[in-house]
């Protein structure tokens, strides 16, 4: 795990000197998150990095994580995708599986701590055994279209807690309480986003037979109908009429998804014979991904829904130009024309990517500015500086605060 | 040597660090957001009217504000957007001033267009209303004369000079910016002071800015 003076050479000394100022104003509150799994996902993948990073900051920082049967998983599973807007019955015996196992863990968890910062909706209603200390609840998914039954269902708590943290302007609620926008983050220095010697990018494209005697678009993401693939290649089709290039779809996480297996299928319909269109499944191979964002020319994510879209960041971390649709918080990270081109539509993916083909100068220019919008705002950094601004925010409900 | 004359008053150097606080307010036609502009706290127009400056320096010049951005990318009125990207921040003195001016820009376009009030934002696309909560702390940094200062100045994070030369003269409504303060007041160089003073600093990158008010001070100096 990296130590914290490993970014100094990335965002400069002055970045880690100003959290080491916030990290003093913090000292003797202790911070405790909960979640509801140890391993596995986005929310551990973040606190598995942020939890060290704040101890050596100084902030005693704790992570619990609540216990939950098969049923009560079954029922969060289908309280995320009713969040996130898509048709799922949720019926009263839904709720009584959920508060049963809510009610065993309010029990036996010990909320300890100054700040608590719960995560997601599964430990949500711990929030009932608050006494004086803090609470934040972390919401992960885009809610900007919530199932109603299950917002007010969720309401009962949330009007309980002193903060809500959000990933996206558009998820935004009216509340009774304080709402901040929070972005996600990458980390530089992972696997997945670190520098590459040129031999191992070479190696990759090798071992998959990807040529490099004309240009590569690339989109990296699951076989997911919400991720577009067969516009994607729609789109490379409309290009290659007038350039010659090639097309890499990359993903994993196929094989245990029944529809991701189907829209795989679909995909390897479409392209046929192109021996231009490059399908791979992956494993999880963080190396072999950042290899191929490397070797592209162009970086797809033509995403009909996303929740944040971390992929763009990845790309534009890497200096790449990105053509990607205007959904979900991919409108963060690109501002048209500035640091990426953003679009509606398959012809407006081939037509940015045409330009930028074309104009390579104009596709440099983007991808250094998006760079450098990675580096000022998406970060493992600036989350961290976010995460301590938001604690001492508790302390401080005014617009201006002197510490 | 005006470098090394002790100062009246040490000049220090404070940080100013910034949370996005949401409000759940949005509009999707120009008279929605007319309307909440005139309305949302003094922080939401701060905010979009500044946020640019820090998240996207490296760009240089700027893209507009919140609301130029907005106009012109979705609603399509690149007039009205340049009317508003053109609105001369340094000119105003206060939030609530500033708030003024883009209102009444925007009333006097509907009143010039009133057919644009039909034109509608995709739900997608909409204008979400956020505020800037600023966290403001003292650095360790201590400034005695003007060598000292240009010296930490070549340093500072440019959240201090982001800080030092807008949130103070804007949002703190000191009038002046903190550098040009302190070199009239303390250093008692009216001169310099006022040449920083004259600087439109919305048409420099941040590090621009910087480069700006070193060059400037390290050629008094040397005088």
């Amino acid at each position: 795990m990296a130590r914290l003076e490993e970014y100094i050479p990335i965002v400069g000394q002055s970045v880690i000197d100003d959290l080491r100022l916030l990290g003093e104003r913090l000292k003797g509150k202790v911070v405790q998150h909960v979640n509801s799994t140890p391993v596995g996902g986005g929310v551990a993948e973040i606190l598995n990095r942020m939890v060290p990073l704040l101890k050596e900051l100084g902030v005693d920082t704790r992570w619990d994580v609540i216990k939950g049967g098969e049923q009560f998983f079954e029922v969060t599973k289908r309280f995320h995708n009713a969040l996130h807007g898509r048709p799922v019955e949720i019926t009263g015996h839904d709720f009584d599986i959920f508060m049963e196992t809510s009610q065993e863990n309010i029990k036996e968890v010990n909320t300890y701590g100054d700040i608590l910062f719960i995560h997601d909706p599964q430990p949500i209603a711990l929030v009932k055994k608050r006494s004086d200390n803090k609470w934040i609840w972390r919401c992960h998914i885009d809610v900007s279209n919530p199932n109603r039954q299950v917002w007010k269902f969720l309401m009962d708590f949330i009007s309980r807690y002193d903060s809500v943290v959000f990933s996206a302007p558009g998820f935004s609620q009216r509340l009774p309480i304080r709402q901040f926008l929070i972005s996600p983050s990458i980390d530089p220095l992972s696997d997945k986003n670190k520098e590459l010697p040129q031999e191992t990018i070479n190696a990759v494209l090798n071992k998959y037979g990807i040529p490099k005697d004309k240009p590569i678009l690339t989109q990296i993401s699951r076989f997911d109908r919400l991720k577009d693939p067969i516009g994607v290649i729609e789109a490379y089709q409309q290009v290659k009429r007038y350039i010659d290039c090639q097309l890499i779809l990359a993903g994993g996480g196929a094989t245990d998804d029944p529809e991701g297996i189907e829209v795989l299928e679909e995909v390897k319909e479409k392209a046929r014979q192109d021996k231009d269109i490059h399908i791979l499944l992956l494993p999880q191979n963080d190396i072999v991904v950042n290899a191929l964002q490397r070797a592209s020319d162009v970086i797809i994510q033509k995403s009909l829904k996303e929740g944040f879209g971390l992929t763009v960041a990845e790309a534009l971390w890497k200096a790449k130009p990105v053509v990607a649709s205007n959904v979900g918080g991919i409108p963060l990270q690109i501002k048209h024309k500035y640091s990426g081109l953003l679009c509606h539509s398959i012809e407006g993916a081939a037509f940015a990517i045409k330009q930028l083909l074309n104009s390579p100068e104009y596709a440099k220019k983007l991808g250094e500015n998006g760079r450098e919008h990675i580096r000022d705002n998406f970060l493992l950094t600036r989350h961290l500086r976010d995460y301590m601004l938001l604690f001492l925010s508790l302390y401080h409900p005014e617009d201006i605060a002197y510490l | 040597m005006s470098e090394l004359i002790m100062t009246r008053e040490p000049f220090r150097f404070y940080t100013r660090l910034s949370l996005s606080e949401l409000t759940g307010l949005r509009a999707s036609t120009l008279g929605q957001l007319l309307k909440l502009i005139r309305k949302v706290p003094g922080s939401c127009i701060y905010h979009h009217t500044h946020r640019f400056l820090q998240q996207h320096q490296y760009l240089s010049p700027e893209p507009p504000n919140d609301f130029a951005y907005w106009v012109a990318e979705v609603l399509g009125e690149d007039e009205l957007g340049e009317r508003l990207a053109s609105i001369d921040t340094v000119q105003y003195a206060t939030i609530r001033s500033l708030r003024d001016k883009i209102a009444a820009t925007i009333e006097d376009y509907l009143k010039d267009k009133p057919l644009v009030r039909l034109r509608f934002a995709r739900e997608d696309e909409e204008f979400h209303f956020v505020k800037s909560v600023s966290f403001v702390l003292p650095t360790n940094y201590v400034a005695n004369n003007l060598r000292e200062f240009v010296d930490i100045l070549k340093k500072i994070t440019i959240d201090s000079i982001y800080f030092h030369i807008f949130e103070s003269r804007l949002r703190l409504e000191k009038g002046n910016n903190d550098f040009s303060n302190w070199i009239e007041n303390s250093v008692g160089d009216k001169e310099l002071a006022d040449k920083i003073s004259r600087l439109d600093p919305y048409t420099h990158s941040l590090e621009g800015l910087r480069n700006t008010v070193v060059n400037m001070i390290e050629g008094r100096i040397s005088t």
